[in-house]
C-alpha cells in the first residue's frame, strides 16, 4: 500500500476510535455536557488536559519555530510548561473549592456584579477565538498535506470537520476521547523522534540524543549544527536569542501567566473530585505535557540538521567545507520526493533566482560577502515553519506508517484543542451571557442550541481569519495567551489573593489590560487581524516600539497595566461587602468543598 | 470548630513564595538572564544555559508541582482543614 493509502487508513482508524468513545459516553444533561459530573481521576484528567492543551501550536508548529529560532525557541518551552506551576499553586485549588464551573461565574460572584462577569466573557472570547485561528492554521497545514490539496482548501475541510466534531459530543465524551487523543498524539510525536535520534546520534532518547555526538564522529550534534547554520549566514543555534533578552523574558512571562488564565485549561480543574486532586492534577497534566515538550527541542534541531543535510549533503557529511562551492548544494531536479509533495500545498517554494538550477538555502540578510561572490542572488527555498514537524519523518526517509501516524497525531492535537475551546466559548455565550444576563428563562434545550450556534459562528470566523493568519500557528496562539494573560489571569489572582479588591477595580483592570494589549497587537497585525488595517503609523511607524517588545509578548505588559489600574481604581470606590470577604476566606480553605453542582 | 485560618494562610503563602523562588531561578535566572554565562559550561553536548532553557527547567517544574501538592497536603492536615 502506498503512503496515501496508509495515511487514510491510520487517520480513519483513529477518527473511528474517537467517535466510538464519544458515542459510548454521550452527554445527557447540561451539567454533564460541560464538566462530566466532577468525577474524573487525576491521572486521566491529566492526560485529557494534556490533549486539550497540546494543540496544533505545540504539535505541528512549535518545533518548526524552534528549528528557526534556536535557543530563543526556549521561550515556548519554558512559557508553556512553567505556567502549570502557577496554575497548580495560585488558581486550581481555589477555583475548585469555589465550586462553579466557568471562569465568568467565578468573576461574577467574587466581584458581586454581572458587569464583571460580562467583561470576563468578552476577555474569554477574545482569547479563545484568537486561539482557534491558530488551530485552523495548523489544521489547514495538516489537511493540505494529508489530502494533497492547497492550504486554503485544507482550511475549509478543517472547518467542516471541527464543526462536526465539536458539536457532536459534550465534555464527558470529550474527556475520554481526549485520553485516546493524547495517546495517539504522543505516540505520533515520539516514535519518529526516536527513529531520527537513533539515525543521527545512536541514542534512542531525543532528550539525550540532542546532547550527544553525531553518529560515527566525536562532534556534538549541537556543535555541528552551530557550525553549519553559521556557515550559511544564520545566527548560532545554541545562543541566538529572540530579538533581545528583555523581549525573551517578557515573552516567557506572557506565555506562563497566559497558561494560568486560559479558560479551557482552568475548567479542567473543576472536573476533579477534590481540592487535593486539583493540585496533583496540574502535576499530572504537566508530566504528560513534558513528554512532548522535552522531545520537541530534539525534533527541532534534528529536523533542521536533516533539512540542511538534504540540501547541502557534502557540507553536513564533512566532505566539503566551503558552502558556496558549486557542487555543495543539490540541484532542483535531484530534490527528494517529500519536497515535491509539499510543493503541492504551496507551503514549500523554490525559485531559482540565479538560474543555476541548484538550491541555495541561506540567510540572504547576512553581510558575509562570500555569498554574493559565489553568484548567489538571494535565498531560493522557503519552507513554512509550520510544515517542519509533519515533514520531519519524510525528510528522514522513515517508513510510510510513521509518516501517516504523524498526520493522525497532528489532527488529533488540533481537533482536541479546538473542541475544548469551542466548548468554553459555547458555555460562555449560552450560559454566562444569554442565560445569566439577557434571557433568564432560557430552557436547558435552548441553552444547548445557543451554545451550538455560538460554536458554528466561532468556527466560521476563525476559519476565515485562519486563511490569512496573523502569524505561524504557534505565534497566533501566543497572541491568544497574551490576551488571557492581560485580562483573565490578573482578575482571578486579585479575586483570590486580595480580600479587599472591589468590583470597580477588577472591571477597570480587565478592560485596561485587554484594551492595551489589543491595541498593541492590532497596531502590528491589523484590526481584528484583518490584513491591511495595521496602524503602526500612529505610534511612529516602528515595529516593536515599546522597548523592542514584539506584539506576541505584550500580554505580560498588559497584565502589569491590569494590576496597576485595578489597585488605583479600587481606592476610589467602597470596599466589597462583608459576605464577599467571607467568600474569599472560605475559598482559601479546602474543607467543605462540594461536588460541583450545576448551580443555575 | 474554629480553625487557625490566619496561620494556615500565612503558611500557604510562605510555601508558594519558596516554590516561586525556585521556579524563577531555573527558568528566568539560569535559562535566560545567566544563560550566556552558563553556556561556557558543557553538559554532555549541551551548553548549560541552552539546556536549562530547553530541557532542565521543564523537569524542575514537574518536580515543583508534586512537591507543592505534597507539602500542601501536610499543611492541610496540620491545620486540620483537609477534606473528609
Amino acid at each position: 500500500m502506498g503512503l496515501q493509502g496508509i495515511t487514510y487508513l491510520i487517520v480513519g482508524a483513529t477518527f473511528a476510535l474517537y467517535i466510538g468513545i464519544a458515542l459510548w459516553a454521550r452527554a445527557g444533561s447540561t451539567k454533564e455536557f460541560y464538566v462530566a459530573g466532577g468525577s474524573v481521576h487525576p491521572v486521566l484528567n491529566g492526560m485529557a488536559t494534556g490533549a486539550d492543551w497540546m494543540s496544533a501550536a505545540s504539535f505541528i508548529s512549535m518545533a518548526g519555530l524552534i528549528a528557526n529560532m534556536g535557543y530563543g525557541g526556549g521561550l515556548f518551552l519554558m512559557g508553556w510548561t512553567g505556567g502549570y506551576v502557577l496554575l497548580a499553586m495560585l488558581l486550581a485549588p481555589y477555583l475548585r473549592k469555589f465550586g462553579k464551573f466557568t471562569v465568568p461565574q467565578f468573576v461574577g460572584d467574587r466581584f458581586y456584579s454581572k458587569g464583571a462577569s460580562t467583561v470576563a466573557v468578552i476577555c474569554l472570547l477574545a482569547a479563545s477565538l484568537t486561539y482557534i485561528i491558530g488551530q485552523m492554521t495548523g489544521v489547514g497545514v495538516a489537511f493540505s498535506r494529508f489530502l494533497g490539496v492547497s492550504n486554503t482548501m485544507g482550511v475549509f475541510i478543517g472547518m467542516a470537520i471541527v464543526f462536526v466534531y465539536a458539536v457532536f459530543g459534550g465534555m464527558k465524551g470529550i474527556t475520554y476521547t481526549q485520553v485516546a487523543q493524547y495517546c495517539v498524539l504522543i505516540l505520533a510525536y515520539t516514535v519518529p523522534a526516536i527513529f531520527i535520534s537513533l539515525q543521527l546520534t545512536g541514542n534512542p532518547l531525543p532528550q539525550l540524543g540532542l546532547g550527544s555526538d553525531m553518529v560515527g564522529t566525536d562532534v556534538a550534534l549541537l556543535t555541528k549544527l552551530d557550525q553549519v547554520v553559521t556557515d550559511l549566514g544564520f545566527g548560532k543555534y545554541t545562543t541566538m536569542t529572540r530579538l533581545s533578552q528583555l523581549n525573551m523574558f517578557v515573552y516567557t512571562v506572557s506565555l506562563m501567566i497566559g497558561t494560568a488564565g486560559l479558560p479551557h485549561v482552568i475548567v479542567r480543574f473543576f472536573t476533579v473530585p477534590k481540592v487535593k486532586d486539583a493540585r496533583s492534577s496540574a502535576g499530572w497534566a504537566l508530566v504528560f505535557i513534558a513528554i512532548l515538550y522535552t522531545t520537541a527541542p530534539g525534533v527541532a534541531a534534528m529536523a533542521k540538521m536533516n533539512l540542511l543535510k538534504t540540501i547541502n549533503p557534502g557540507i553536513v557529511s564533512g566532505a566539503l567545507t566551503d558552502v558556496t562551492a558549486p557542487d555543495a548544494q543539490i540541484t532542483y531536479d535531484e530534490r527528494p520526493e517529500w519536497m515535491k509533495r509539499w510543493e503541492v500545498t504551496g507551503l514549500l517554494k523554490f525559485t531559482d533566482k540565479n538560474g543555476d538550477g541548484r538550491i541555495q538555502y541561506y540567510n540572504d540578510k547576512s553581510k558575509d560577502p562570500k555569498f554574493a561572490a559565489a553568484g548567489w542572488a538571494g535565498n531560493e527555498l522557503t519552507v513554512n515553519a509550520d510544515i517542519m514537524v509533519l515533514a520531519n519523518p519524510e525528510i528522514a526517509l522513515l517508513p510510510n506508517w510513521v509518516i501517516a501516524l504523524v498526520a493522525a497525531g497532528g489532527l488529533a492535537a488540533a481537533l482536541s484543542t479546538a473542541a475544548g475551546l469551542l466548548l468554553a466559548i459555547s458555555s460562555a455565550i449560552s450560559h454566562d451571557l444569554l442565560k445569566e444576563k439577557f434571557m433568564p428563562d432560557l430552557s436547558e434545550k435552548g441553552e444547548l442550541l445557543a451554545g451550538k450556534i455560538a460554536m458554528a459562528c466561532s468556527i466560521f470566523v476563525a476559519g476565515y481569519l485562519g486563511l490569512n493568519p496573523p502569524d505561524f500557528a504557534a505565534g497566533t496562539v501566543a497572541i491568544a495567551f497574551g490576551l488571557a494573560a492581560s485580562s483573565i489571569f490578573p482578575a482571578l489572582m486579585l479575586g483570590i489573593f486580595s480580600r479587599t479588591m472591589n468590583k470597580e477595580g477588577a472591571i477597570a483592570g480587565m478592560l485596561a489590560g485587554l484594551g492595551v494589549t489589543m491595541l498593541y497587537v492590532f497596531a502590528h497585525k491589523g484590526l481584528f487581524f484583518i490584513k491591511g488595517t495595521e496602524f503602526l503609523g500612529l505610534f511612529g511607524g516602528k515595529a516593536n516600539f515599546f522597548f523592542g517588545i514584539e506584539p506576541n509578548a505584550f500580554g505580560a505588559i498588559g497584565a502589569c497595566v491590569n494590576f496597576a489600574v485595578a489597585f488605583a481604581v479600587k481606592r476610589m470606590f467602597p470596599a466589597p461587602p462583608e459576605e464577599i470577604v467571607a467568600l474569599v476566606e472560605s475559598v482559601r480553605i479546602p474543607r467543605g468543598s462540594k461536588e460541583i453542582g450545576g448551580a443555575h | 470548630m474554629q480553625h487557625d485560618s490566619v496561620g494556615y494562610w500565612k503558611a500557604t503563602l510562605a510555601l508558594i513564595r519558596n516554590v516561586l523562588i525556585v521556579w524563577f531561578v531555573v527558568s528566568y535566572g539560569l535559562g535566560i538572564i545567566l544563560a550566556p554565562a552558563l553556556n561556557s559550561i558543557k553538559l554532555g553536548g549541551y551548553p548549560l544555559g541552552f539546556w536549562f532553557a530547553q530541557q532542565g527547567s521543564i523537569y524542575i517544574f514537574v518536580a515543583l508541582i508534586f512537591y507543592y501538592a505534597k507539602a500542601m497536603g501536610k499543611l492541610d492536615e496540620k491545620f486540620d482543614v483537609h477534606e473528609d
